[in-house]
């Protein structure tokens, strides 16, 4: 399970996240929605370390994620990145399999190569993908990549940062199937972020909507309809009018 | 308060100065004190030797030639007007030793090196690959800045002998096709005038130079700022900061060395 309690983060006077509350149940995926520049990704980030919080505590299994053996800490995690951050200067193979060539994980390559093409195949790719550079395939082929990397180590916990951003719509819908089953057959706990609301469907047992540096609604998917926040009603539908300001 | 404003604002240039080598000086401090720390990336070690030694020997040699032959003529030139046209041997071999190989050849790794360091590592921070290291459990700092500054620390002096090397043999073909000196007397003249510390003064340059030449494209990769701007942005710096400190460097160690 993680938990934040009270998290704030400001850039100069830039007030990112004040008081963030949230508590992700082990098992579950938790998708978290909101307008651009409400903090989606510093909370992220916040949780991962690469982000440190001006207050408030964060723990996982109730250990505080500041603490500890870092590496350790890390191994629990797998990411996808938005952009999929793949190391351009390396084959997909390697990629896939970074963490296990390296550090605590680390495997024999020719073992290291079999897991890494075992993953590419669950993420759709075949093993002719495995010797290409990154540079070499498309968007989608891409993303799909970053989530075997993002697997390949079997996480506990794995974070999605705009999974579907810059995809078409059936590539969209083909990740967000992945990334389910993904998520259901590891068991592993998931966090979301996204705004595309065909992911929250497909991905979510539980949304949280941050704005204004706050979590502004939180509960399960089924309820996310029926509520009747105003900013939830106005975010999931889209509109232009409605408590959220937007500039056109 | 008008009148005061220029001075505020060299004031708030200062400290912005002294900050950032503030900053640079304990990057370079947190890469040294992982250089004997393992885990090691001999990989990465072995991909920078190749990149910041192997393939830029054709443009540190190219450097050396033409500044070999250049310097034989000023000095043929120079020392006409006073009969001393007979030292061009000496004076092009300890030119090039102690001061043309190491700074030029440093000045040359610093365009090609420094900027490719930078514009790397600056497009790996705006894409996330520097956050998916973090997440990967590996340290960017040990991953990218250890390896490529080590490679440079021990690159650099062998490009700078090989550019002695190649400077002297320009100043050796002109002396002797342009300038009529005899081949044999041009090379024992060299060999007897040439001290090993000039030659070895010259590599401790070199190593200094690669040193700060690839921690300049780590340093400005790493806090690159958003964007193609951002990259750009600290690809120049890194060519800027790593030339200037290259003359700087060039300055102090001359004075402990000889003065």
């Amino acid at each position: 399970m993680i938990e934040l309690r009270g998290v704030t983060k400001s850039f100069g006077q830039n007030h990112v996240l004040r008081g963030v509350d949230l508590t992700i149940p082990k098992g579950s995926s938790m998708v978290i929605i909101g307008g651009s520049g409400t903090g989606k990704s510093v909370t992220l980030k916040c949780i991962l370390g690469l982000v440190r919080p001006d207050a408030g505590t964060i723990t996982l299994d109730g250990q505080d994620v500041a603490g500890g053996d870092r590496d350790a800490f890390l191994a629990r995690f797998g990411m996808l990145f938005q952009g999929g951050a793949l190391f351009d200067s390396m084959r997909v193979w390697e990629n896939v399999a970074f963490r296990l060539q390296r550090g605590a994980l680390k495997k024999p390559k020719a073992e290291a190569r079999e897991i890494a093409i075992e993953k590419l195949r669950r993420v759709g790719l075949g093993p002719q993908v495995a010797d290409l550079f990154p540079a070499e395939l498309s968007g989608g082929m891409q993303k799909r990549v970053s989530l075997a990397r993002a697997i390949a180590a079997n996480p506990e916990v794995i974070f999605f940062d705009e999974p579907t951003t810059g995809l078409d719509p059936i590539m969209s819908g083909v990740i967000n199937d992945l990334i389910r089953e993904i998520v259901t057959e590891m068991g592993a706990t998931a966090m979301t972020i996204t705004h595309d609301m065909s992911s929250v469907r497909a991905i979510a047992d539980h949304v949280a909507m941050l704005h204004g540096g706050k979590v502004r609604w939180t509960g399960p998917i089924s309820e996310m309809d029926a509520t009747p926040d105003p900013y939830v009603q106005q975010f999931i539908h889209g509109r232009a009018e409605g408590p959220i300001e937007s500039l056109r | 308060m008008i009148l005061l404003a220029p001075v505020a604002g060299l004031g708030r240039a200062t400290l912005a100065l002294l900050a950032s080598l503030g900053r640079m000086v304990l990057f370079g401090g947190a890469v040294l004190g992982h250089v004997l720390r393992p885990p090691f990336y001999w990989r990465e070690f072995g991909h920078a030797l190749v990149q910041i030694g192997w393939l830029s020997l054709p443009v540190v040699g190219m450097t050396a030639l033409f500044t070999g032959g250049a310097l034989a003529l000023q000095i043929y030139a120079g020392g006409a007007r006073f009969s001393a046209e007979a030292v061009v041997p000496a004076i092009v071999a300890i030119g090039m030793t102690r001061e043309l190989g190491p700074v030029l050849g440093g000045l040359m790794v610093a365009a090609r090196v420094a900027s490719s360091i930078a514009a790397e590592i600056g497009t790996m921070k705006v894409t996330e690959q520097i956050d998916a290291l973090v997440t990967l459990s590996t340290n960017p700092l040990k991953y990218l800045a250890v390896p490529r500054v080590v490679a440079a620390t021990l690159a650099v002096p062998l490009l700078v002998a090989v550019g002695d090397s190649i400077g002297i043999m320009g100043g050796w073909a002109v002396g002797v096709h342009r300038l009529d000196f005899n081949s044999a007397a041009y090379l024992k003249n060299t060999r007897d005038f040439l001290e090993l510390w000039d030659v070895t003064s010259g590599l401790i340059k070199g190593a200094a130079f690669g040193f700060l030449v690839a921690l300049m494209g780590c340093y400005h990769g790493m806090n690159s700022g958003r964007g193609a701007q951002g990259v750009g942005a600290a690809t120049k710096a890194a060519v800027v900061s790593a030339s200037v400190l290259i003359f700087a460097a060039n300055y102090l160690l001359t004075e402990l060395f000889f003065s």
